[in-house]
Order: structure tokens, then sequence, then C-alpha cells
């Protein structure tokens, strides 16, 4: 049995093989891998009696599901209007300067994804930006810095 | 100079509930019909923007025949500048709960469930957590309820309740066709009450203080008060819970920063209030509605900029369900951009004004419905402003 094997049976035999828990079951998959590859979803489809489109479409559907490879810590950074009125653009440009890549890019070494995302419910204190679930706000260049640093540091 | 007037501040949605098992179990052993009709009585209106009076909304779920009914939290607070839900989940997520107790027993719902939005996954352990504890109450008062919570992924669609259904059964999050309504047909084809956040709250807090004194605040068409999140241009930004139907110029005089150009009412999905008719806009469902969202531009702002900003939100947010808003938000954008270049001439603004007409008719859901909202009014008032 594979390591996808292993862990699409291991995510179904928790959350049950009803299709209800179909979202609850890829994001199983996102927490540990990031992205959906395509044994993830044959898997899927195969231990919950679904079609392997089925679970593409549903999975296909959803920003935070990723069908595309992504880095072990994905950055998604807020474009919605008050994160732009307040600075997303320098928060962006020193991110792809800090990581050497472009928004939708991933670190050669794997570590890092670069994204831009829709309002994540931080108006109030933008600019805001999401790594992997945690929220990091009123961000300025050099609380940016300090943020990738520790993690580089830390991993 | 007329004197600053001074906008209610309320302090009922945080407040904590000293003995919140006392208020819980008062509230379950009301009847059923009691509880709906002060809810009737108290005049509440759904608190995610679209303000469905709540107590009917409970009525006809119960009225149905049904061998399983559900109550839903709808936690995915995703229209741009809404971020009042999450600080009601981070601080007082047991009254959320306690509400969802009471909708459940007056429709005989055995199990519950929150969407929580996918970007607040982060709050997901500690509401466990007090879930938990919750779920002990429960017991204790006798009251055979289980509350699950489920994640979204980052669809600001599956805040449309008939999408929200769709996703929780592990499809694609594209709205129903209505009618049916979710109390007729809803999660799994069951009757469903879906409420807000914040009206479970109030819900539960009318339970408690009884209708009279919520109805006392606020207007006729707009009982009670509100938690508003306000951002943008403003020296005070944050969330603040304000009595209903003030008129915008109090607003602004409050939370402006002395050169406010405009302010957007109930997120981009809203509409775009220009200072000229801040004295005569409402804040409530007799004037501009909005599910709490108040973002204030300066007149630093290019209201250009704002409008594309929002349109490229719709264009990636539309499901792609229906024709009219996967092509009518893309065609939008391109329009609205080709007329800022000059490929097109400003009366090619009135063809896309045209464009949002036929969306607000034809579109299946309130998404595509709605684009007409912002764009008319920013396009009608900035016009010069799209232009050079």
């Amino acid at each position: 049995m594979s390591n996808t094997q292993q862990m699409v049976k291991e995510l179904v035999d928790k959350h049950g093989n009803d299709r209800t828990n179909l979202m609850a079951i890829l994001q199983g998959v996102i927490d540990r891998e990031r992205s959906l590859n395509d044994e993830a979803i044959t898997e899927i489809a195969r231990e919950m009696d679904l079609s392997a489109a089925q679970v593409y479409g549903t999975a296909s559907f959803y920003t935070f599901l990723d069908t595309q490879p992504r880095g072990e810590y994905v950055i998604r950074v807020c474009r919605t209007i008050t994160c732009d009125m307040k600075g997303k653009r320098e928060i962006l440009h020193m991110l792809e300067n800090l990581l050497k890549v472009n928004v939708g890019e991933t670190t050669p070494d794997k570590k890092f994804t670069l994204l831009e995302t829709n309002c994540l419910g931080w108006c109030h204190k933008g600019p805001a930006m999401l790594i992997n679930d945690k929220a990091y706000t009123e961000l300025t260049v050099e609380k940016v810095k300090d943020i990738i640093t520790e993690i580089k540091h830390n991993s | 100079m007329a004197e600053k007037k001074q906008l209610k501040r309320v302090d009922i949605i945080f407040t904590e509930e000293c003995n919140f098992k006392q208020v819980l179990s008062e509230a379950l052993q009301r009847s059923d019909d009691e509880i709906i009709q002060s809810l009737l009585d108290s005049g509440l209106r759904g608190r995610g923007g679209a303000g469905f009076p709540t107590g009917m909304k409970w009525k006809f779920t119960a009225q149905e025949e049904a061998d399983e009914r559900f109550i839903i939290c709808n936690a995915d607070e995703g229209e741009p500048g809404t971020f009042k839900d999450r600080e009601i989940l981070f601080k007082v997520p047991y009254k959320v709960f306690g509400g969802m107790a009471v909708g459940a027993k007056v429709i005989g719902a055995k199990e519950g469930y929150i969407y929580l939005r996918g970007e607040y996954k982060f709050l997901l352990d500690d509401l466990q957590k007090q879930l938990d504890d919750f779920h002990k109450l429960l017991d204790e008062l006798g009251l055979d309820f289980r509350i699950h919570i489920v994640t979204g992924a980052g669809a600001y669609i599956c805040g449309e309740e008939s999408a929200l259904f769709e996703s929780m059964e592990g499809k694609r999050g594209e709205p129903r066709n209505k009618p049916p309504y979710p109390t007729i047909n809803g999660y799994k084809g069951k009757p469903t009450v879906i409420n807000n956040v914040e009206t479970l709250v109030y819900a539960l807090t009318i339970c408690r203080l009884g209708a009279e004194r919520f109805k006392s605040l606020g207007t006729n068409d707009s009982r009670g008060s509100k938690v508003f999140s306000i951002s943008g241009d403003t020296p005070i930004p944050g969330i603040y819970e304000l009595e209903l139907g003030m008129t915008l110029e109090n607003f602004v005089e409050e939370f402006g920063d002395g050169d406010t150009k405009s302010v957007q009412v109930g997120g981009a999905a809203g509409f775009c209030v220009p200072r000229k008719d801040f004295k005569d806009t409402i804040i409530g469902f007799e004037g501009v509605p909005t599910g709490g969202s108040m973002m204030l531009f300066n007149s630093s702002r290019s209201m250009y900029n704002v409008i594309h900003n929002y349109l490229e939100f719709f264009e990636e947010e539309s499901c792609g369900q229906c024709t009219p808003c996967r092509v009518g938000c893309q065609q939008l954008l391109l329009g609205v951009e080709a007329v800022k270049r000059g490929d097109k001439p400003i009366s090619y603004l009135d063809e896309l004004l045209k464009l949002t007409e036929t969306m607000k008719l034809t579109a299946k859901c309130g998404l595509g419905q709605s684009v007409a909202n912002s764009f008319a009014s920013i396009v009608d008032n900035f016009k010069e402003e799209m232009i050079y």
C-alpha cells in the first residue's frame, strides 16, 4: 500500500465514506500534503465509491483545495479592497523578493508557495495574509521579513 | 453648525452571560410557539444581509412534515469588509451554540452544523473545545442535540445558503434554484433553518430579554441593534454594535476621517453611497441594508480602482454555473478596463450598465444579481473617475 493509499484510507476510516464527508477528507489531504494529486483523487474516489470525476469536480471548485503542487507553506495574501488600500502591493513585492518567486509560483526547494486570495475577513487590520491556516495581520514589510526568516529558521 | 450626534452604542452581543446555564435552561423551558411568537414580535431579521424574518424561518421549518430537520449556522462570512462573525465566534461562541440549541428545540432538530469559512480555520480547535463543554451542558439540561463544525475551503459563493448545503453534501458549491426554500428543502433535502452567526445570538438574547426590549431599539423596518464591521479610511476601524436606523451622515461624522468621499454599505455586493447622499441614506432595511460591512473611502481613493477590485473579486468568485454571471462578470471587468484605456467610448459604460440590469434579472443567485448594486452606484456617481 502506497503512502497516499494509506493516508486516504485513514481519513476515510476517520470521517466515514458518505459523500457528506468528502470535504473533510479532501481537507485532510490538504492539511498533510498541501495539494491533491491524481493518486489521492482516484484513491478517495475508490474508497468512497464515487467517480474520480465527482471527486475532482468538487476539489477543483474550491480555492483552498489545490490540485496543483504546492509548497510546505502556502502563503495567501489578501488582495481585496481594504487590504489593497492599506498597502498589499508592498507586502507582495517584499514576499516576491524574499522568496524569489512570482505570485502563483513555488520556491525550488518546495518550501513556499506565494498566492493571492480574496477577502480574509481582516479588513480592519489589513494588510493581511494566511500562511497555511494561520492569519497574520497589520503587516508591514519588516514584519513580513521577520515572519519568513522565522519560518526558514525553524524548519 | 449642528451639534454632533453620538451614535447609540449597544452592548448585547458581546456581553458575557454570567449565568449562561440558567439563560439556556429558561429558554428551553418555554414552549415552541411562545419562542416563535417572541421572535416574530421582536422584528428580528436575518443579520447576514438578506434580512428574512427569523421567526418566520423557524416557524416554516417547524411546520414541515419530515423525519429529520437541521439547523445550520452560516459562518461562511466572505463578503468583503465583513469580519464581525469571526469576532462573535472568537469571543462568545457559547451564545451561538445556545441560539442553535433553542432553534433545534423549536424545529425539532437533533443535529446542527456550523459551516465555518476555511479562512477562519484557526478558530477551529478552540471552538471545538468550547463545543465539547456545551454538549455536556446540553446533556445536563436533557436536550438531545449535537452540533458539528464543518469548514469551507475558500469559496465566497458558499455563503449563499443553497450553495452551502451543496458544499456540505460534498459537491461543488453551486447554488440551487429557489424555490424550494431551505425551510422545505435544505441540507440533504430536509427542512432546514439556516441562520447567520449574529442572528442566532440575537435569537437567544430575545428569549432572555423579551421581544419588547429588542424592539425598543431601531426603527419600524429595522428593529434592534446590529454588529458592524467598519474598515477603510477611518481612524477607528473595528467591530461596533450600533442601533439600526442611523443616517449615513451621522455614521460618517463618527467614523469618517473628515474627508470621506463615499461609503460602501453591505460589501462588494452592496451599494456605494456618495457624499451628497449621506444625509438622506438610512442604514437599515428601509434604506440601504448591510450584513455589517461598512467601508469608507476618502478623496485620495480612485473609485475606478475600487470597482475594478470588486469586479476581479466577482469574476473569480462567480461559480460559473449560469451564463449571465460567469460571462457578465468577465465582460464588466474587461469593459471598465477598455473604457479606462480609451479603447471604448464613454457611452460604453451605458452598455455595461444594461448588462448589469440583465444580470439582475437573469442570474441564478444573489451573487450575479447583486453585481449591479455596486457597479451602478459607482459608475453613476463617479463617472469621471471611470474615464480619467
